[in-house]
């Protein structure tokens, strides 16, 4: 799978995916889209580089072990529950707020911070699958 | 905040402080933790005035509101008197343990379990919730198992909590059986308003259901034939906990439940049949087994399984005195049995040993222990003028009538009564008179942390039938009421009046002093007797255990037999089946539906997925099937965006992607031959079955599209999508918002499938690094079978 092509369009073509990975994921709310395929998509970009580039070169861009990143994405998926307890409403109510950054009305709410979780652990879990099982010698 | 609330919590906080002090304070720390059962002691000693005086104290606070579950306590003559036992023996123990264990590189870890386990205790006596109450009763099984295995280097420690694990929570899921009938029955789940509920539970056709059940538990936590055996062998636990859990307080629990039905479960013919005839048999093999140990806590043991046999006994028994024996025994059994354990735990720290035929003469060099154990052996014998004499006077005035079943009952109780007393004297005599005999270590008197135990105890026994009138009123007299329902005045004193229950005592004393001189022989025929019998419980604990194993690993052979074309079959072949069943046994055919009138371009893809199809029922060997099964995948996620879900669409084309990517890295790791080796017989079989699978799933499809849809749903979700949540991505809106709940359970489950893949990963890796590699065939399932987690 080692072609010089390959490899050296590969980075550009995983990032790429990853920016577009996360266009989907942010633009879920109201067009297709979401944590989940974001996710996916994510997921098949990291699958990408490892075939193309090797599996070192992912973990090490990676910085975390993709478990750990899945782990974290539950974590604040989780978390964005908690924040419905403090207003007195029921566990994972959404909570909405509306700052305006550089003239542009955001909408940020607890949703998102949910769906982040999601795209996360979608990432991580499917990542670890493929990078362990494209390291041939060690699992 | 209610002062009862935080004495339900107050041993857990003290457990958790318990490493950290032991840390800094050594064994000192036994000092201050002690300080938390004493006050919690105090705190219950303030209710003993209004309890006398007939009250009933409940208290509590919401749980669960939606099922009614409450985190409520009762507090009345029975409770409090368990409370008292728990909390007030609590803390001598805590001492006891501070120096007992002093210098042990665990004793932080000890003190916390102990500590623990009085609370679990301690809150199972004053629940009133019988959610609670099941809570707390699993909870002492649980820091139980921790006490019992604490050295757990060893291996029959370790056998003896899985054992006592094993009996005591699988009798607590059968008596949570038992009070989920009684709820159900009832209608009422606090034991407050059970008491009220007069003969609603006797008269239910489910009552013997229900009885059996609550017995079931009952049984065996207070250990009784056939389940006694765990006990015995629980005294593998340092000699604290046996002090503490195997005298008065864990296998009380059983005994306590009992009381405490007794209002509503009792007075029935069953109960006044199956309660004294499990429990005198209980007395009876638990006295002649004590009689044939040589060990000091095993003697003492025996004679507790032998004790809860006689209070089962009494409680079945159901006259009012024989209530009343049954309460007095109750509390005079905590006290000596308690100081006896902490005596024999004395010997054993000082001299080394426990066995009472290597012991003799240590009178002189430990006189303290030898007075508490002596006077708490007087007590053990019902002598007076202590609390165990009141107990058996009260006894005999109960069980002591003319007609054969009391006669057989009031037999029963004077050879257990005797054999008590031998045992008992044995344990207290024994080791401290005549021939000084050389000890593994030289003998002294125990250090003030753990004599303090049996004295205090060994002096209770003593003032309680002094001020036995005061005794009465406060403490014995409300228990038995509790006990009966109905209110009760005990008013048996120290000096003994002549009559029909003085003349059984003495018979019970005559009978013990002969056999005590006899007790070599009688050991000698009690180990002929049983190595001639040669099976007990115990071993057949073994042998069900050993059955258990041996069936599991059948069954999981077979059903897990790790050939992914096992699974496949089996599952495919139940899916076809039952689809088939369902639309069979309805009669329910879906009819042909109409040519469908779809554009060029969508009769382009569709012919795509069926090429795609034929493409993989024809490749040459599993990769290519896997590469070309994607074909059609991607025309399905096609026909999936003509139709209208882009979503759907979407996110197939992704998991399509992944699929192929990852089933083709998994394959490249195996050694797969060229070809797919299917027979022909083979490939027919698989065809069949896919065949079966496909037209169930279609004609099933087709079923569904001929009943009338329902828009409710898609109505709600389309109007409120956008008002409620904030977004017009309706399947997006489901998933983290309306539905955010299911999600999250999703994604965890995702992640664990994710850790499990790993995991299995990493064994076959690690199965590969060796030098002999296992046969191909095997580690070509496992990475396969991973991929469908």
């Amino acid at each position: 799978m080692r072609t010089v092509i390959f490899g050296s369009i590969a980075p550009y073509l995983t990032a790429l995916m990853v920016l577009y990975s996360i266009f989907v994921l942010l633009r879920g709310h109201n067009e297709p889209g979401g944590g989940f395929i974001g996710g996916l998509i994510a997921a098949s970009a990291l699958a990408v580089y490892g075939v193309a580039c090797g599996v070192s070169p992912v973990r090490r861009a990676l910085r975390f072990h993709p478990m750990a990143i899945a782990g974290f994405g539950l974590f604040i998926a989780a978390m964005a529950g908690m924040f419905s307890l403090f207003a007195g409403v029921p566990y994972m109510t959404g909570l909405w707020i509306y700052p305006t950054v550089l003239g542009v009305e955001l909408k940020l709410s607890t949703t998102l911070i949910f769906d982040i979780g999601v795209y996360l652990v979608v990432v991580g879990t499917i990542a670890s699958i493929a990078l362990a099982l494209e390291e041939r010698d060690r699992g | 905040m209610d002062l009862t609330f935080l004495a339900f919590f107050a041993p857990f906080f003290a457990a958790v402080l318990a490493p950290v002090l032991v840390r800094y304070l050594r064994h000192h720390a036994a000092w201050a933790l002690a300080l938390v059962p004493a006050l919690v002691f105090i705190h219950f000693l303030g209710f003993l005035d209004d309890i006398a005086a007939g009250a009933r104290v409940t208290g509590g606070v919401q749980w669960i509101p939606s099922f009614n579950v409450n985190f409520s306590w009762l507090i009345d003559g029975l409770s409090l008197t368990f409370a008292l036992l728990i909390s007030g023996i609590g803390t001598l123990i805590v001492l006891y343990a501070g120096g007992y264990m002093k210098g042990h590189p665990q004793q932080g870890r000890f003190l916390s379990f102990i500590l623990m386990f009085m609370g679990a205790m301690q809150g199972l006596v004053l629940s009133d919730s019988f959610f609670m109450f099941f809570v707390f009763w699993e909870l002492t099984s649980i820091t139980s198992f921790l006490l019992i295995g604490f050295k757990h280097g060893a291996e029959r420690s370790r056998r003896a909590a899985m054992q006592a694990l094993v009996v005591t929570g699988g009798g607590g899921l059968i008596l949570l059986a038992g009070l989920i009938f009684i709820w159900n029955i009832t209608g009422v789940s606090e034991f407050s308003l059970l008491l009220a509920s007069g003969d609603l539970v006797r008269q239910s056709p489910f009552y013997l259901a229900a009885l059996i059940l609550v017995l079931g538990g009952a049984f065996s936590k207070s250990a009784q034939f056939p389940l006694h055996f765990w006990l015995p062998n629980a005294m593998e636990a340092p000699t604290p906990v046996s002090a503490y859990l195997h005298s008065a307080t864990m296998v009380k629990a059983g005994v306590y439940l009992l009381m405490r039905l007794n209002p509503v479960l009792g007075e029935t013919v069953a109960w006044e049949t199956i309660l004294p005839v499990f429990g005198g048999t209980t007395l009876i093999v638990g006295t002649f087994l004590a009689v044939r140990q040589t060990d000091l806590k095993l003697m003492l043991a025996y004679t507790t399984v032998a004790s809860l046999g006689l209070l089962v006994m009494l409680t079945g028994f159901g006259t009012e005195k024989a209530i009343e024996g049954a309460v007095l025994y109750l509390v005079a059994h905590s006290l000596f049995k308690g100081a006896l354990f902490m005596a024999a735990g004395n010997v054993d720290h000082e001299a080394g040993t426990r066995d009472v035929t290597a012991l003799g003469g240590l009178m002189a060099a430990m006189p303290i222990t030898f007075g508490a154990a002596l006077l708490s052996a007087f007590s053990m014998a019902g002598l007076p003028p202590f609390v165990g004499f009141l107990a058996k006077e009260e006894i005999y005035y109960g069980i002591a009538a003319a007609d054969p079943w009391s006669l057989a009952i009031t037999v029963t109780a004077i050879i257990g009564n005797a054999l008590m007393l031998v045992i008992g004297f044995a344990v207290a005599l024994k080791p401290f008179l005549g021939e000084k005999v050389a000890t593994p270590k030289a003998a002294h008197e125990a250090p003030v942390l753990m004599v303090a135990g049996p004295v205090v105890l060994a002096a209770t026994s003593l003032i309680a039938a002094l001020f036995s009138g005061l005794f009465h009123a406060l403490v014995s007299s409300p228990m038995a009421s509790a006990v009966a329902g109905t209110p009760l005045q005990i008013t048996i004193g120290i000096i003994p009046k002549p009559g029909l229950a003085l003349t059984l005592s003495l018979v019970t004393v005559g009978l013990g002093i002969a056999l005590y001189f006899a007790l070599v022989h009688l050991r000698a025929a009690m180990a002929w007797l049983l190595a001639t019998i040669g099976w007990g419980p115990d071993h057949g604990f073994d042998q069900a255990m050993r059955g258990l194993v041996i069936g599991s690993t059948a069954l999981t052979r077979t059903l897990q037999n790790g050939r992914m074309e096992f699974y496949m079959t089996a599952t495919f072949v139940l899916l076809a089946a039952w689809l088939w069943r369902a639309m069979a046994a309805g009669g329910e055919w879906p009819q042909m539906p109409a040519f469908p009138d779809l554009y060029g371009y969508e009769w382009v893809v569709i012919l795509i997925a069926a090429a795609g199809l034929i493409a993989v029922v024809r490749a040459a060997n599993r990769l290519t099937a896997i590469v070309t099964l994607g074909i059609q995948g991607f025309a399905l996620a096609v026909l999936f965006m003509l139709m209208g879900a882009p979503d759907l669409s979407f996110t197939q084309f992704m998991v399509e992607t992944l699929t192929v990517v990852i089933l083709a890295l998994a394959m490249i790791r195996l050694r797969l031959s060229p070809q797919d080796h299917r027979s022909a017989g083979q490939t027919l079989f698989d065809g069949t079955i896919a065949l079966a699978c496909a037209s169930a799933l279609t004609m099933i499809t087709l079923q569904v599209l001929e009943t009338e849809f329902d828009r409710t749903l898609t109505d709600f979700f389309n109007q409120y999508s956008y008002t409620i949540a904030q977004g017009r991505n309706v399947v997006n809106v489901i998933l983290v918002d309306f539905r955010g709940v299911d999600t999250f359970g999703e994604i965890g489950v995702v992640m664990i499938a994710g850790l499990a893949i790993l995991a299995l990963l990493r064994v076959v890796s690690r199965r590969g690094a060796r030098p002999a590699s296992p046969p191909v065939g095997k580690s070509e399932a496992r990475p396969v079978a991973g991929m469908e987690v």
